[in-house]
């Protein structure tokens, strides 16, 4: 395909791995944050043919596996709902919750519909006067302009029966809190490109330069990763720290300044918690109080939930870089992607998936 | 914001094992289903044609190798590009007996008919069937037919059961592959799960693509008649061709190397696919099959496949090899190897 195969081709990707190795004198640990680049490394095993001093840590960018449980035990009891619709993107159907996942309340009778995009659900909300619709809004930075879009639309036709069900979390609060933790050993980061690609990059060297860390800007094709990695391998080897754009054909520095005013305009930055990690403040936008009528927590009494999650799994610290999932003693085995144990391993941009899938 | 994180503490989800009740990850094609069936079926209906574990079950009457396979239709929507379900409930099971190198003589057809279900769709529905009968030499030779109240079905839904007659000197099924044989592939990959995609609107762009459902008992009568030595046919349907070539490697115990570069997709469904963040290996065929032959017939059958309508792309996709016994390895487009595991649950919105 025009585009895109240019990106996977492996006389080109070897030869910036090879320039990697010439420069590359000491070993490196390297994050990428994003949980689509994990999936492309090991898919295209990008792992394997860079020189061994060069490690790569996977970062806490999966959207689906740092959903909130009580977040997700929320979206089950709206769903189970007779007088409602539940949209979702596909991939949070799999999540459990505290003994249940979307996919079961589904089966006993539950309306789920897996939406492409939260437009999507609009129109299923002017479809159905009669039914509340539900969007459960997750994601980072890349799915916040089309679900505040969906909010916006459903203002606009004046939709009373739409609403939003909202965890969203933010890239730069997450890595002031990995960089600021005492046992923190990423040396350099790899941006998350679509992240980038709405928000620019300009939030990105102030926090390079508290913790003294070099980043790159970088795409998720497996020539636009060795790019990340080159960039930043050359200004950890240099001793330069700087935000690079290795991604310069899809970012730029301001990003994509419409959407960012978009989100602004129904969202406001909330402190998170992070499945598997803990509370990370001001790291979430929640909707500001004059959208409130369009908050799902508000119109649906889902009140307080007791969770509980498994002691056998280590996501946490996979999600953090500390660990991979070869170190988990469950993994492959009591938690498989038909069965997880962990979010990690449920959604295919998780690192235990991904771990699972392409190399286990 | 300086907090420093209690990584230690990290903990996560509890295990949902979907044990109690079934939910659409059950029907993927895939492992729940894979369990589904061991774990239910295979459970209380055991005996040993039936753990042969192929797409038709041999059986032998008077002398008479024998292959006789089932197969339920229930795809949303009934007429797609390129098909319908009519078309793919003769196409599927005429398949999946010509699977075992039989030729498929007669089929039987059930019907369950939704409550007001207008005639002229039934109509277009067996008139398609018989179309499909006819281009594949079969004869639709008993029948039933249910109708269930309006919203108990999605329109109709059709079983067809089929039997065929196994060609002399013909011994194929999923565990006779080999170390050394040759993976050959009969055309590109996943059209039929785009194109039914397509046709739910839910791909949020029009496209081009049609489904590739067809009767292949023909193709696999050239082949056979090229070369008989033939180890294993299989089409690669619900779970794709991922799912269908893991399925063979644990049967055969032996490991299948592919060759990620020589796996022909067309640019409209790898479009379609990178789009929506699917993999082509996982998406459903139904008018492919995977044959697995020594390699000094693979020449001499590729050739054969190649002179056939549904053949023509014909190639080589792998080899068979015994280093690492029931998996699947790749290599990628950047020349590194990475494992091709089975599809887990449910990706895809259910396809046929």
């Amino acid at each position: 395909m025009k585009y895109l195969t240019e990106y996977r081709d492996a006389k080109l990707v070897r030869g910036v791995v090879d320039k990697i190795a010439r420069i590359a004198t000491r070993p490196w640990t390297i994050m990428e944050i994003c949980g689509g680049q994990t999936h492309s490394i090991v898919r295209y095993g990008l792992d394997q043919i860079l020189p061994p001093s060069i490690e790569l840590v996977h970062g806490p960018g999966c959207p689906v596996c740092v959903t909130p449980l009580e977040l997700i035990d929320k979206a089950l009891a709206i769903a189970a709902r007779p007088d409602v619709i539940f949209c979702s993107y596909g991939d949070m159907l799999r999540v459990p919750g505290s003994g249940r996942d979307l996919f079961s309340v589904k089966a006993s009778g539950g309306q789920v519909r897996v939406v492409y995009s939260p437009l999507d659900a609009v129109e299923i909300a002017k479809q159905n006067p009669d039914k509340q619709v539900v969007f459960f809004a997750i994601g980072f930075e890349t799915t916040a302009p089309a679900n505040v879009m969906s909010v916006i639309a459903a203002r606009s036709l004046g939709l009373k029966n739409y609403s939003v069900l909202v965890s969203h979390v933010r890239v730069p609060p997450a890595m002031h809190a990995i960089l600021g933790s005492p046992s923190n050993r990423v040396q350099g980061f790899l941006l998350a490109g679509h992240v980038c690609a709405v928000m620019g990059y300009h939030e990105y060297p102030s926090l390079a330069e508290k913790y003294r860390v070099p980043m790159s800007v970088t795409g998720f094709e497996p020539l636009d990763l060795a790019q990340g990695i080159l960039y930043t391998v050359r200004m950890l080897e240099q001793g330069r720290v700087a935000v690079e754009n290795a991604y310069a054909r899809t970012v730029t520095f301001d990003g994509n300044v419409p959407a960012q005013n978009a989100i602004h305009e129904v969202f406001e930055d909330c402190d998170r918690t992070w499945r598997g990690i803990g509370t990370i403040p001001m790291s979430g936008w929640r909707l500001r109080p004059e959208f409130a009528a369009f908050d799902a927590e508000k119109r649906f009494d889902v009140g307080d939930i007791q969770t509980k999650e498994s002691p056998l799994c280590i996501a946490g610290q996979i999600l953090i870089g500390m660990k991979k999932p070869h170190d988990c003693a469950a993994f492959g085995n009591e938690c498989t992607p038909e069965h997880p144990l962990g979010a990690t391993m449920v959604s295919s941009e998780g690192a235990c998936a991904a771990y699972y899938k392409y190399k286990k | 914001m300086d907090t420093p994180l209690n990584i230690e503490g990290a903990v996560c989800p509890v295990p949902l094992t979907h044990n109690e009740q079934i939910v659409m990850g059950h029907g993927s094609g895939g492992k729940m289903s894979h369990d589904l069936i061991r774990k239910t079926f295979l459970a209380a209906f055991d005996n040993s044609i039936l753990r042969t574990g192929d797409d038709a079950a041999p059986i032998a009457v008077n002398g008479t190798r024998l292959a006789i396979s089932t197969d339920s239709h229930v795809v949303t929507p009934l007429f797609f590009p390129g098909g319908d379900i009519g078309k793919l409930a003769v196409c599927g099971t005429v398949n999946d007996v010509a699977m075992l190198g039989a030729r498929p003589l007669y089929l039987t057809a059930g019907f369950i008919l939704e409550e007001g279900l207008p005639i002229e769709t039934l109509q277009r529905v067996v008139e398609s069937m018989s179309a499909a009968a006819k281009e594949a030499g079969i004869q639709i030779v008993a029948g039933d037919t249910k109708v269930v109240e309006k919203g108990k079905v999605d329109g109709l839904y059709i079983n067809t059961t089929g039997i065929g007659e196994i060609l002399p000197n013909v011994n194929i099924g999923g565990a006779q592959a080999k170390p050394g044989d040759v993976v050959i592939l009969s055309g590109s990959i996943g059209d039929h799960g785009i194109a039914v995609l397509g046709a739910r609107g839910e791909l949020g762009f029009t496209s081009a693509i049609q489904s590739d459902v067809a009767p292949l008992n023909h193709l696999i009568e050239a082949m056979l008649e090229a070369d008989k030595n033939i180890h294993v046919l299989r089409d690669p349907t619900r779970g794709g061709l991922a799912t269908t070539i893991n399925e063979i490697a644990a049967q055969s115990k032996v490991a299948i190397h592919l060759n990620e570069q020589s796996i022909p997709v067309k640019p409209a469904v790898n479009a379609a696919c990178e789009m929506l963040g699917f993999d082509p290996l996982y998406v459903a065929n139904e008018g492919k099959l995977i044959a697995i032959v020594p390699p000094e017939s693979a020449d001499k059958i590729l050739t054969a496949m190649r002179s056939t309508k549904y053949g023509e792309d014909a190639v080589v996709i792998g080899e068979v090899k015994e280093d690492v016994r029931g998996r699947v390895l790749m290599k990628t487009a950047i020349g590194t190897t990475r494992v091709v595991d089975m599809l887990a649950g449910e990706m895809l919105p259910r396809i046929c």
